[in-house]
C-alpha cells in the first residue's frame, strides 16, 4: 500500500473508492468545492478502463432509448472546454481536446438507413435541437477526403469530438495531488463499515479512515463493494480491443465511432465488443477484423505500420445507462459509474458533485437510479 | 561522411564494405551492420526529430524497442534503423517529424 499527500490524515470529507476516469473527475471536482477527498484505488493488476479506452467525447446517437442519457452525454460535451481550460491552468497540461464534430461511418446501406432512422427519432425527442446530417459517399468523402469509395456514407454531428485520455488521467492525477487530495493505492479496498453516528469507516491494512461520505467509483469493483452499503451495481464487463498505428502527419480530420487521429499522430483503430468475462487479452481474428474494417473505410491505412494493441474491459451496466445513486440505507454512501467515463467527464467534475453535496441542480438523475434493474 | 563519431568500431572478424547513402553523403559500413549502427558510425546523430516535441534524437536500445532509431529508408519513412541491415546503394535520410502519408511505399517493402 502506497500513500500519497497527507497520509497522517486520519478523517476526510469524502472518500472515493477507485482512482478511474470517474472517481478522478468527481475527486477534482469536490476538491475544487474546497473538499478534503481520499482515494482508493488498486495496483498495476487492477482492470482499469480508463487506462485503455478510445478517447471520444461522444454525443449523437448515445441515448437513443433513453431521453436523459442522450441530454446527459450532450450536457457533458458542452462543459468539456471549460473542464480541460481549468486541467491545463492546474497542470499545464493540453489533453487534446478537439470537439469539431465526428463521423460515424456505416460499410452498409441497411445500417445507414437505421442510423438515420434513429438519429431523427432522437431530434425528434429533443424538440428539434439535436444537429446531425446523414452523408452520403461523396459527401462524406467530401468532409473526409481519406475515406475510401467502398463505404455506404456516414452520419454527421457537430456535437462530437475526442481528447488524448492517457494526458487527460494524469492530469486528472496531477491536478489532485495539487488540490492536496490524498491517494491510497496498492490493494483493494473490501470493508467499509457505516458508523452508527454517520459516516463511514474504511480499513486498510492498519490504517483505518473516516469519513463524511463514501463513492463507490470502482468500475467493474462496485459490484461486489456495493451489497454492504445498501447499493446495487450489477455491472459486467464487456471487452474492445485497440490498435494504434505509427505515428504520421495528419491525414484524418474528425474521429469517428472506430477509427481516430491522436494529436500526436498515432491513429487509434477499435470497436469490438466482446463477452470474454475479465479476460483483457487480445486475439488475432478480432484485431484482423478491426484492421481490416478501419482499412475499408481509410484504404491508405494499408500502408500503415502498427506497433501496439490491447485489450481493455468496459464497465457496462444491463442497460448501458449510468448508475448514479445514493444509499436509502446509509445516506451518505453513493455509486456512480457509467460506461462512457470519458464523455461523461466533465459532468461528473460538475452537476454530479454539486448532487454529491445535496445542492439543487438542473438536471434530473432519477431515471439513472439503479433501482431500475431487478436485485 | 566518416566523421568525428563518438563511437569506435572494434577489432572483430573481417566483414565485407558495403557503401550506402545517409543524407546524400557516401559512407562505408560494414555487411551485418544495422542501419543505426551505420548511422552512428558515422556519426549521422541526431538522425530525428520527434513528431511531438520536434526535439533531437539518435538510435538507443538497439534492439527494436524504443523507436528512437526512426529514419527514411529508400523512401519510406518511420523504418527503425535497428531492425534493418544495410545493404549497397540504400539511400537513408534522417527523419524530422511523422511520416507523411502519401510518400513511400507499404512497409512490408522492407
Ligand atoms: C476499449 C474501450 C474503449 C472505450 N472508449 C470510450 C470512449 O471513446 N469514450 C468514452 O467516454 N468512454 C470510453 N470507454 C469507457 C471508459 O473508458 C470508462 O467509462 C471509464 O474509464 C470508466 O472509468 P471508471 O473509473 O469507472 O473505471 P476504471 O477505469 O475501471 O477504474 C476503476 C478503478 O477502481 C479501482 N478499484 C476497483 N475495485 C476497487 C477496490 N475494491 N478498492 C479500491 N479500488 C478499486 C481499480 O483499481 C480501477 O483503477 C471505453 C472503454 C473501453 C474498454
Ligand atoms: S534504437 Fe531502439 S528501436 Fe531502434
Amino acid at each position: 500500500m502506497s500513500v500519497r499527500n497527507h497520509a497522517s490524515r486520519n478523517e476526510t470529507d469524502v472518500a472515493i473508492i477507485g482512482g478511474g476516469l470517474v472517481g478522478m473527475s468527481l475527486a477534482y471536482g469536490l476538491l475544487r468545492q474546497g473538499k478534503r477527498v481520499t482515494v482508493f484505488d488498486e495496483g498495476d493488476q487492477a482492470l482499469r478502463a480508463s487506462r485503455g479506452n478510445f478517447g471520444l467525447v461522444w454525443v449523437q446517437g448515445k441515448g437513443d432509448t433513453c431521453p436523459e442519457y442522450a441530454q446527459l452525454s450532450r450536457l457533458s460535451a458542452h462543459l468539456w472546454p471549460e473542464l480541460a481550460a481549468s486541467l491545463q491552468q492546474d497542470t499545464g497540461i493540453d489533453i487534446e481536446l478537439q470537439q469539431r464534430g465526428g463521423l460515424y461511418v456505416c460499410l452498409d446501406q441497411q445500417s445507414l438507413q437505421q442510423r438515420a432512422k434513429m438519429l431523427a427519432k432522437m431530434q425528434q425527442d429533443a424538440g428539434g435541437d439535436y444537429p446531425f446530417e446523414v452523408l452520403s459517399v461523396e459527401q462524406a468523402r467530401e468532409k473526409e477526403p481519406a475515406l475510401g469509395p467502398d463505404i455506404a456514407g456516414a452520419t454527421w454531428s457537430p456535437m462530437d469530438g475526442h481528447l488524448n485520455p492517457l494526458l487527460l488521467f494524469r492530469a486528472l492525477h496531477q491536478a489532485f495531488e495539487l488540490h492536496g487530495g490524498t491517494l491510497i493505492n496498492g490493494k483493494p479496498v473490501q470493508h467499509i463499515k457505516p458508523q452508527q453516528t454517520g459516516g463511514f469507516e474504511i480499513q486498510l491494512d492498519n490504517h483505518s479512515l473516516k469519513a463524511g461520505k463514501v463513492i463507490l467509483a470502482a468500475g467493474l469493483g462496485n459490484k461486489a463493494l456495493a451489497p454492504q452499503l445498501g447499493l446495487h451495481a450489477p455491472v459486467e464487463p464487456n471487452r474492445g480491443q485497440v490498435l494504434i498505428t505509427e505515428r504520421l502527419k495528419p491525414f484524418i480530420s474528425y474521429p469517428t465511432g472506430h477509427v481516430r487521429q491522436t494529436g500526436e499522430g498515432t491513429v487509434q483503430l477499435g470497436d469490438s465488443k466482446e463477452d470474454v468475462g475479465l479476460d483483457t487479452g487480445t486475439t488475432a481474428d478480432e484485431l484482423g477484423k478491426i484492421a481490416a474494417r478501419a482499412i475499408r473505410m481509410y484504404p491508405v491505412l494499408k500502408k500503415v505500420r502498427l506497433i501496439r494493441s490491447w485489450g481493455a474491459l468496459r464497465v457496462m451496466t444491463p442497460d448501458g445507462y449510468p448508475i448514479y445513486q445514493q444509499s436509502a440505507l446509509y445516506p451518505g454512501a453513493y455509486v456512480v459509474t457509467c460506461h462512457s467515463g470519458v464523455t461523461l467527464g466533465a459532468v461528473h467534475a460538475g452537476p454530479l458533485v454539486d448532487w454529491l453535496l445535496g445542492r439543487d441542480i438542473d438536471i434530473s438523475l432519477e431515471a439513472f437510479s439503479a433501482d431500475r434493474f431487478p436485485f | 561522411m566518416q566523421t568525428d563519431s563518438p563511437f569506435n568500431r572494434l577489432a572483430t572478424t573481417p566483414a565485407e564494405a558495403v557503401t550506402l547513402e545517409i543524407d546524400g553523403q557516401p559512407f562505408i559500413a560494414r555487411e551485418g551492420d544495422s542501419v543505426a549502427a551505420a548511422l552512428l558510425a558515422a556519426g549521422a546523430v541526431p538522425s530525428r526529430t520527434t513528431p511531438v516535441s520536434a526535439s533531437p534524437r539518435a538510435p538507443y536500445c538497439m534492439m527494436g524497442v524504443c523507436f528512437e532509431c526512426l529514419v527514411e529508408v529508400d523512401g519510406l519513412a518511420n523504418v527503425q534503423g535497428c531492425m534493418v541491415q544495410v545493404i549497397e546503394g540504400m539511400k537513408v535520410r534522417c527523419q524530422s517529424g511523422a511520416r507523411e502519408l502519401t510518400e513511400g511505399d507499404f512497409h512490408e517493402a522492407v
